[in-house]
């Protein structure tokens, strides 16, 4: 407890509890969960089951932010994943058959992740700066998406397919396994090998681990494929939500929304250390959120000026000045303070 | 209390105490800086040093004690209104910005302003008279990365000098000067104490610090050790008072060192006519079993580029590598780690240490890497850590603790128990002892001449010449990009090698 109070997870964590509490307060409602045909319902279990692709996105982007770069194009993958896979599936004799859906499914991930390699080429061998490098294919990967489906919005009507983002696995969306499998994935890949230490050691000090022999360039183009993988299944599930290829609205504005993700779960944009647990509370709590603003009825066109709004306080609640002010102000926790500034007093001692 | 009647001294601390959660870190010091005089703070690392500049100038808040500022009793909330009071600090790494120009870095915050705009004419020439005054006659519109270090650090005084300081606190303000920036900056400094500025100076140099001081205070361990006028104070008893114990007889590492090498064995490496295009004419250099070749040469003359070429931290143009007396090819730092070569950088911060990682996964950083994903077990992480630890005197003792947290003496031992760890036949230590204080330099100089008598090899650069000549069998001379020749370290004293260095190899037996 004393630990997790120290941790970086504190105000993601105490804010997404918030923003539940007010929820359950205001709309009671929201809290409940109901048995329909063996299947739950409820506010809860959409925001579970609608979070799947911002998930896989910013898990993605977790990893290519921790190697101190950022990934634009994520949304442009999950559009021409959707394209790629839902042309497979229309332009095949049998588009109900499982066998069609998972060959389309396999592709588009592939495509995707050879759109991830074209990045991770251009930051990892090229050296261009990974927001020009990305934003290549921010630009271009809607029009090829757009190439793909003729400029049309090709619409399939398959069962498998439909599956994927509103079928359910027991009595849980199958959207949300797909999001717990990818943060497990994640997690083991990170945390059990030393792969998650040697990625936040090129983030933190890139020629300092080229010296020491790490493999950067390997990282941080593995880190680009990883994240075009996660944002290619992104594309396949929202596609399936709509069960069409939109080429145009598919994963809008959905790298921001990951960026944001992954700050508010306090993983630095400097790159370094990162937190995967963080992230999917970042997540939860950008969907909860959403899921707030379409209760208050705020219209849609204000949507996002509601949503800013929002950020903006948990963001500044969550600076160092902010903090610095906050203990400054209490008196009442005075010791408290007085315990944790001598602390940093003798790091700084340590370190001079 | 007459003090505050008859001496009026710019700094004045009394009694000062700070504590942090189980340490005293300062233990009533008392600290006086008179005007018109340079005063050295000496004392190992974690003595106090930089606890007392911070207690100064307010980044600190003391427990109990009194400050007082021209014999004002004051203490200052953060470094920006002890600069208000005229206390400046110059750091190490010098704090401009190297993007903007010499005369907006001086004039930086004081841009002299007309209508509510910067007048940028007048500003720089004021930018040129602060320079001026310094002697320093520099174009304030240059850029301020166009020039070298030193030039940046005066510039730093200048900047300083600028808010009409009264006090100047120089820390470490030379470790990363030649012999020539140092002497200039040295001009600087007479000319400022002869000012009646108060100079508070850092420096691991002991040679400077008798060169410059008028005084010396030494603090071991947060508690005052005395104030002494700078003849009072022999080298050996400040030494001596520093580290609380006599230095252990260095020389006797000299001896064991200046063994006899066997050259007529495969050496380990055998570099031939390696170079790069402006950076090192192509050189040739042998490296033996168990031996220690020391690179000596000014700042500049190519010690560290010829190293790094070596290690394929740089690629090589031309030459050829050879490994125990095979071809070998080495364009990266993993093919020379693939052949059991290490390199530690002398830039400890941006190519050594991983400054938010534990001191546990530094150490482990170049094992884990060469193993790539595969986790190196826990219980054989633990045991190399402790192991390294230990052998190296890493302190605090802790593997778990942030190394960035560490003291630069620490940080080094623990870079150098990373590239021990993986077992090198040959390891390329750059400036392994600058910027650390006199016992960590001890144990380092010590552990190499140890680890060179069981056998693994050593390319050793140093700034000191005193430290290669001591620690080296054989010294490769470098000057201007050139390898100028080699001396045997047991025919060769200080003078010979300094006129060497000096002359280029012309005259002087090679």
């Amino acid at each position: 407890m004393k630990a997790f109070l120290h941790s970086r997870l504190v105000w993601p964590v105490g804010f997404l509890i918030l923003l539940i509490i007010i929820n359950s307060v205001a709309r009671p409602e929201f809290v409940k969960v109901t048995m329909r045909d063996g299947e739950l319902y409820g506010a809860l279990i959409t925001i579970l089951r609608q979070s799947a692709p911002l998930m896989l996105v910013a898990l993605g982007m977790t990893i290519v932010i921790a190697t101190r770069g950022i990934d634009l194009s994520v949304g442009a993958i999950m559009a021409v994943s959707g394209a790629v896979a839902l042309t497979i599936i229309a332009e095949s004799d049998s588009p109900g058959a499982v066998s069609t859906v998972l060959i389309a499914v396999i592709v588009a991930i592939l495509v995707s992740m050879v759109l991830g390699a074209w990045n991770g080429l251009l930051v990892s061998v090229f050296g261009i700066q990974p927001i020009i490098a990305t934003l290549v294919l921010m630009l271009a990967g809607r029009g090829a998406a757009l190439l793909i489906t003729k400029g049309e919005i090709t619409t399939v009507n398959s069962d498998p397919l439909a599956f994927i983002a509103s079928g359910y696995l027991s009595v849980l969306p199958f959207a949300f396994f797909i999001s717990v499998a990818a943060i497990v994935a994640i997690a083991l890949v990170e945390r059990r090998t030393a792969l998650g230490m040697l990625t936040e050691s090129v983030g933190i000090n890139p020629e300092a681990s080229r010296l020491a022999g790490v493999r950067s360039r390997g990282i941080i183009w593995g880190a680009y494929i990883a994240s075009g993988a996660f944002a290619g299944i992104a594309g396949i599930i929202y596609a399936s939500n709509i069960k069409a290829a939109d080429a145009n609205a598919a994963g809008e504005f959905i790298e921001l929304y990951a960026i944001l993700a992954v700050v508010l779960g306090g993983t630095s944009l400097m790159g370094g250390k990162f937190s995967i647990a963080g992230t999917v509370i970042g997540v939860f709590i950008i969907k909860t959120l959403e899921s707030t603003i379409l209760f208050l009825g705020i219209p849609s066109a204000q949507k996002p000026t509601f949503f800013g709004a929002v950020v903006m306080v948990v963001v500044i609640i969550q600076s160092p000045r902010m903090r610095a002010w906050m203990r400054k102000g209490k008196d009442g926790v005075l010791n408290t303070l007085i315990r944790r500034s001598a602390a940093s007093k003798q790091a700084e001692e340590v370190a001079s | 209390m007459s003090a505050e009647t008859a001496t009026q001294h710019p700094v004045e601390m009394r009694g000062i105490t700070i504590r942090f959660p189980g340490v005293l870190a300062l233990d009533q010091v008392d600290f006086t800086l008179r005007a018109g005089e340079v005063h050295s703070l000496m004392g190992e690392n974690g003595a106090g040093k930089s606890t007392l500049i911070k207690a100064l100038t307010g980044v600190y808040s003391i427990d109990s004690g009194t400050i007082a500022i021209d014999g004002v009793p004051r203490q200052f909330d953060g470094a920006a209104e002890a600069q208000d009071a005229g206390i400046a600090t110059v750091y190490q790494e010098v704090n401009l910005c190297t993007n903007l120009t010499v005369g907006e870095n001086v004039m930086l915050g004081q841009e002299v302003r007309k209508g509510g705009r910067i007048d940028w004419k007048a500003t720089h020439a004021e930018a040129a008279r602060h320079l001026a005054s310094l002697g320093l006659q520099i174009d304030p519109r240059s850029p301020l990365e166009r020039h070298s270090i030193a030039i940046q650090q005066l510039v730093a005084i200048s900047r300083a000098m600028v808010g009409e300081a009264r006090v100047l606190i120089l820390d470490e303000p030379t470790s990363s000067l030649d012999r020539d920036e140092v002497i200039r900056l040295f001009d600087v400094i007479r000319d400022l104490r002869a000012r009646g500025v108060a100079i508070l100076f850092v420096s691991h140099f002991l040679e400077q610090v008798y060169e410059i001081s008028d005084r010396i205070t030494v603090l071991r361990n947060g508690q005052l050790v005395g104030e002494y006028a700078i003849d009072e104070l022999p080298r050996e008893a400040l030494v001596t008072a520093m580290i609380g114990r006599e230095l252990d007889d260095l020389t006797a590492i000299a001896s064991t060192a200046h063994r006899a090498i066997d050259r007529s064995s495969t050496p380990v490496l055998r570099v031939s006519d390696v170079g790069k295009r402006n950076v090192l004419e192509p050189a040739s250099l042998e490296v033996y079993p168990g031996e220690v070749v020391g690179i000596a040469g000014l700042l500049g003359s190519g010690r560290t580029e010829f190293v790094r070429l070596m290690y394929g931290a740089d690629r090589a143009e031309s030459g050829a590598f050879e490994v125990n007396g095979a071809a070998a090819r080495i364009h990266s730092p993993r093919h020379a780690i693939d052949n059991k070569i290490s390199f530690s950088s002398e830039d400890r911060r941006a190519e050594g240490i991983i400054a938010d990682l534990t001191v546990a996964e530094n150490i482990m950083l170049g094992i884990q890497a060469r193993q790539g994903w595969r986790r190196v077990r826990a219980s054989e992480r633990d045991a190399v850590v402790a192991e390294f630890i230990e052998a190296l005197g890493v302190r605090p003792a802790n593997p778990s603790l942030i190394a960035g947290n560490l003291s630069g003496g620490n940080q080094q031992k623990v870079l150098l128990a990373r590239w021990l760890a993986m077992a090198p036949k040959l390891i390329f230590l750059d400036e392994p002892t600058r910027g650390i204080d006199v016992g960590a330099k001890a144990d380092i100089q010590k552990k190499v001449a140890e680890l060179s008598e069981k056998g693994l090899s050593v390319v050793f650069i140093s700034s000191e010449l005193e430290e290669v000549l001591r620690i080296a069998q054989r010294i490769a001379v470098m000057r201007d990009r050139h390898k100028i020749g080699e001396v045997q370290s047991a025919e060769t004293d200080y003078d010979t090698l300094i006129d060497y260095i000096a002359k280029g190899g012309e005259g002087s037996a090679a």
